[in-house]
């Protein structure tokens, strides 16, 4: 079945090959760090999940948020009008 | 005969159903073209009408309408329960056995809370997003004589984001009210970096908080709760003490849809084109409203929005011709209410392109969300809100 994420991965230059991507653009309410941090509930231990974001807070907020949840961020990648957050989830 | 089959009978699936009724009214009444909604109650029911339960005096018996009510003449409705949807052969299945037909498939199913799923939830904290759950949290207002107040989400997503933040104001205005918030601390916990999501709500909102002595802690998502200590404990490993708990519970998609195929576990959200509404890549099958997983606010807004799009691809589709272009796409536009307290509110305004710019809260927007409240069923779920968004 194609997924979301199949239909937009061709429109987007990802960096990584992650094991999830949320594409948030657009997105104010709820916004890309609610959006991350439902997926990391949804995901399990050891997943990639990339965050597409065209909030230029997220660049600041998401990373602080994974600080503080205890989880690793990947790095931030940016590109042409959004940037991809990556993270791994560790617990 | 195209069989149009639209799952659920909340506002999206009421309101598509309408809107689709009567663009192919023609197709229907030759024979050519029927609309059936399912529902599990036959009950329509205002879910944001359930705060007001738990905060200011509503009737519960007003937020529920029976849905035959609410559809247009030419709209079927099939009372019971959506046991499987087989897509191989186009049909769903019935609690009952029986099978409906489909050609066009509208996925307005909702979302569901599972308070249980956290335990010691039920013992310990209350919500409102039942009649029950809020009639049960007025109970504890009422019975509340002060203490540690604490207000927190449990869920992601979750109905209507700023709830729990409007809950938060209005709580602390009745203490005050009743003179009882000397006798208090209030806490919000919020997900993120700030009180809100949305940046300019959020510079709005944290000074009334600061103002009212309500103390924010952020970066607080609520994982579990401690009945002995009568902590609550969050994702990120902070702990914060409470007399009245009052939490977002966890919210899912319907269970039949991760049954069937259609949406990924464990959340049950349906994968969903931003501007089609399509489900997955299937050309007849569409979802609106909080069934899908698209990154916008899970409300009633949402789906009032939606419906237009999907009805117009619907149409076209049942009528052989191309979907008129400003009619098909759907931009992300969602518009609600927003409650700080002492009879005051703001509007919240947006869509994919442009973030909201609330107004200064104030009484009329206050006005304006009673009014909604008081006149939602005449207005939105038969499909006449064109005028009153106008209006707004």
């Amino acid at each position: 079945m194609p997924t979301r994420k199949d239909h937009h991965v061709t429109a987007l230059q990802l960096e990584t090959n992650p094991t999830r991507t949320i594409d948030a653009r657009g997105s104010f309410c709820p916004g890309p760090l609610m959006e991350l941090i439902r997926a990391i509930r949804e995901g399990q231990v050891g997943d990639i999940l990339a965050i597409i974001s065209s909030d230029n807070g997220s660049r600041t907020d998401i990373p602080a948020w994974v600080a503080k949840a205890g989880h690793r961020l990947v790095g931030v990648f940016p590109h042409e009008g959004y940037d991809e957050i990556v993270v791994e989830k560790l617990k | 005969m195209k069989s149009i089959l639209v799952l659920g009978g909340g506002v999206g699936g009421t309101l598509v159903a309408n809107l689709i009724s009567r663009k192919i009214k023609k197709q229907i009444d030759a024979g050519e073209a029927r609309v059936t909604v399912v529902d599990e109650t036959g009950e329509h029911v205002y879910q944001p009408g359930f705060m007001y339960i738990a905060m200011g005096n509503q009737d519960p018996k007003s937020l529920r309408k029976p849905e035959r009510r609410l559809l247009d003449d030419r709209v079927d409705l099939v009372i019971g329960t959506i046991t499987a949807i087989d897509e191989e052969h186009s049909q769903v299945e019935l609690a009952d056995g029986s099978r409906l037909d489909y050609s066009e498939l509208i996925l307005a199913t909702g979302s569901r809370i599972l308070p249980e799923t956290i335990e010691y939830f039920e013992q310990e904290a209350h919500h409102f997003y039942s009649e029950q759950a809020a009639g049960r949290l007025r109970k504890a207002l009422d019975a509340f004589t002060g203490g540690k107040v604490v207000v927190g989400i449990a869920s992601m997503p979750y109905k209507c984001p700023p709830a729990p933040l409007e809950v938060a104001f209005l709580i602390e205005a009745e203490l005050r009210e009743r003179g009882l918030r000397d006798k208090s601390d209030l806490h919000y916990c919020s997900p993120i970096a700030r009180a809100f999501t949305i940046e300019s709500v959020s510079e709005m909102a944290t000074p009334e908080l600061e103002k009212k002595g309500i103390e924010l802690h952020t970066f607080f998502n609520v994982e579990t709760i401690d009945p002995e200590r009568k902590m609550v404990l969050s994702l990120e490993g902070e702990e914060l003490e409470y007399d009245l708990l009052v939490l977002v519970p966890p919210h899912k998609g319907a269970q039949v849809l991760m049954d069937s195929g259609f949406a990924p576990r464990p959340g049950g959200w349906l994968p969903t084109d931003p501007k089609t509404l399509n489900v997955g890549g299937r050309e007849n099958v569409w979802a609106l409203g909080d069934a899908t997983d698209l990154p916008l606010s899970k409300a009633g807004s949402t789906a009032h929005f939606e419906a237009p799009v999907i009805a117009e691809r619907v149409a076209a589709r049942v009528q052989a011709r191309e979907p008129h272009a400003k009619e098909s796409v759907y931009t992300g536009k969602v518009m609600c209410f927003f409650e700080v307290g002492d009879g005051k509110g703001t509007l919240l305004r947006f869509d994919y392109e442009n973030p909201p710019h609330p107004p200064t809260p104030s009484r009329l927007w206050h006005v304006g969300k009673i009014f909604f409240n008081k006149t939602y069923y005449r207005i939105v779920p038969r499909g006449r809100g064109g005028t009153l968004e106008k209006r707004l």
